[in-house]
């Protein structure tokens, strides 16, 4: 009976140990089947680009840069990649700066105010991007028409001046969106900062400027340099409000790309795909070592310093 | 900083601060408010005879809306669904990786990180190859020996859907599983507790507030989906963000689509401030039980 008894504990202990063993390879499995599911279409994407077929995409025909010569000597993607660069470039130096500067605004005003603003923070980034960009076409249509039609009213003779869309209109409708995003981020950092260097900076007589310029900015500078990075990417990347506001001749690469994907994927698409995928990796790789070098200079300061930190803080 | 802030200074300051202040303002007032103000009123107009919006006082776009609601339920499902999904797959990514990854632990998030920094659009598009014909649809279809095709499907939409916006489930969750103590667990064990006792009763409630914020992360997104099922649904898939594109783009059917906007912000607000409600309602039953 006794031995009986041993024998059953031994056997229990020896289910519970195969059903953990079970769980834990479970858990493994499940971890490392998500990683390939994220994976696989970046790896697709990357290898189909340098496909040699003449014909269509998934007929492999060994390894050629064929179709990273033709799309690069195409001018139209020339024309998009220069579109791309130049409005995410725009969208990000001005999301940076104004969103900083609203960062900052906000810790002099009072609290009613602030969470005025909060509130549009919040609202410009949790409404669905197809109706900031449907909202926007609105608007500027709306403008378009108003500013033609006093053209039309001030020109006496020969052709009236006129107004339409363009990089202009993508650019005001992505620095909405990338502003709430620098502010957030500035002001995450900004609350876990040390404020007894800034008091000790006026007690030593410097200048509000002078404060700001060699204690605050520098204890900034990660999320100001995460914010730019989100923003040039996020703009770079964009379709839904591209695809609303762009103008004749404003383009974007993901317009470009979508447009083709209507036409069937080729290798051509892939290797412009690709090239959008090394341009956004290299800005987030090269952030990511300028801040990590930084933080080592500066010795840190708390709080996450890297872009990607950052990211994952804020999430 | 006492006694240097005289009435001058005080003066200089607030202009500061305005002009601090003065571009945000002018995005958030001119390009959010009023095209939202906008969107409002044009929601009650009628179409312009060669598209856009002429003057006018009708509830006509919401009586035709509340007559055709396929794409809002199609939408509400999918959301619905999709968030579900997305919750079941990153909660056990996030508990291996915040408590089984050890030394890899870094590594691992940054390659969660990586996809969602490149760009979405390609990442959707490859998909296409992956589940096309000469990808799992083709395998499928010479092992079943039938024609299987899930490209123009919801399953493509909803594996494209949680394949995009997984990431934003499993950083929320895991930030609140790497806050869970393990003492709790052990106590929870030296109690007495079994394995599963302690999961539904110390880790659930704990990693709750986790899994609450990330569906809002996802669910919010989808509820406005447009990319995804327009390049894996082959234009078959009906989801309200792509009426509202074929409203403002194809048909210039402005006040229509102004009305069918209005309501999926206001679908969306309703969705959500019930979710909470519901939500913090059961977790703080919980917690007295706990007690």
């Amino acid at each position: 009976m006794a031995i009986n008894k041993s024998n059953r504990a031994r056997s229990s202990a020896a289910g519970r140990d195969r059903l953990k063993s079970v769980v834990e390879g479970w858990f493994r499995f499940h971890t490392a089947a998500i990683y390939v599911f994220l994976f696989l279409p970046i790896v697709v994407v990357v290898v189909f680009s340098f496909n040699g077929t003449d014909r269509y995409l998934t007929d492999w025909h060994g390894l050629s840069i064929k179709w990273y010569q033709r799309a690069l000597s195409d001018t139209q993607v020339q024309r998009d990649l220069w579109n791309s660069v130049s409005i995410g470039i725009i969208n990000a130096i001005l999301a940076t700066a104004f969103g900083t500067m609203a960062a900052l605004g906000l810790q002099r005003v009072p609290k009613r105010l602030r969470s005025f603003y909060d509130a549009l923070t919040y609202v410009s980034i949790i409404i669905p991007e197809i109706v900031i960009a449907l909202a926007t076409l609105i608007l500027f249509a709306g403008f378009q028409n108003t500013a033609n039609q006093f053209f039309v009213s001030i020109t006496a003779e020969g052709k009236p001046f006129r107004v339409g869309l363009g990089q202009w209109s993508i650019i005001l409708a992505h620095v909405l969106f990338n502003l709430s995003l620098v502010l957030l981020l500035v002001r995450a950092r900004l609350s876990g900062m040390d404020r007894t260097l800034v008091d000790a900076s006026y007690d030593l007589f410097a200048t509000p400027w002078r404060t700001f310029r060699q204690i605050t900015f520098p204890q900034l500078l990660p999320a100001i340099v995460a914010g730019f990075l989100l923003s040039f990417t996020f703009s770079f990347d964009d379709y839904v409000i591209s695809s609303f506001v762009a103008g004749v001749g404003s383009q974007t690469l993901p317009l470009y790309i979508f447009g083709q994907t209507k036409q069937g994927v080729t290798p051509e698409t892939n290797a412009v795909a690709a090239v959008m995928l090394v341009v956004t990796l290299t800005i987030l790789v090269g952030g990511q070592f300028l801040l990590s070098r930084q933080s080592k200079r500066t010795g840190g300061g708390g709080g996450a310093t890297t872009p990607i930190a950052m990211v994952a803080e804020q999430t | 900083m006492t006694g240097r802030s005289q009435a001058p200074g005080r003066a200089r300051s607030g202009l500061v601060t305005s002009l601090l202040l003065a571009p945000a303002t002018f995005w958030y007032l001119v390009l959010l408010v009023l095209p939202l103000a906008i969107v409002a009123i044009y929601s009650f107009g009628v179409r312009a005879p060669d598209g856009g919006y002429q003057t006018a006082f009708t509830f006509d776009n919401y009586g035709t809306l509340l007559k055709r609601p396929a794409p809002f339920t199609l939408s509400l499902v999918i959301a619905i669904s999709g968030t579900l999904l997305c919750g079941l797959l990153a909660f056990p990514l996030a508990y291996f990786i915040a408590t089984r990854a050890g030394k890899r632990k870094g590594i691992l998030l940054v390659l969660l990180i990586i996809p969602f920094w490149t760009s979405f659009l390609i990442r959707t598009i490859s998909l296409v190859i992956i589940l096309g014909s000469d990808g799992i649809g083709g395998f499928l279809s010479d092992l079943t020996g039938q024609n299987v095709q899930i490209l123009g499907t919801m399953w493509a939409v909803l594996i494209g859907i949680v394949y995009n916006y997984l990431p934003l489930m499993i950083f929320p969750v895991y930030v609140t599983l790497e806050r869970l103590d393990r003492t709790l667990l052990e106590a929870s064990k030296d109690l007495g507790a079994g394995r599963w006792a302690t999961f539904r009763q110390v880790t659930l409630p704990i990693v709750w507030p986790g899994l609450i914020t990330g569906s809002i992360l996802v669910f919010i997104p989808l509820m406005g989906e447009y990319v995804v099922p327009a390049i894996l649904g082959n234009g078959k898939v009906f989801l309200i963000g792509n009426v509202l594109q074929l409203d403002f783009l194809s048909s210039r059917d402005w006040p229509a689509g102004s009305a069918k906007a209005v309501t999926l912000i206001l679908v969306m607000l309703v969705t959500v401030s019930f979710y909470l409600w519901v939500t913090n309602r059961g977790r703080r039953g919980r917690e007295v039980s706990l007690l």
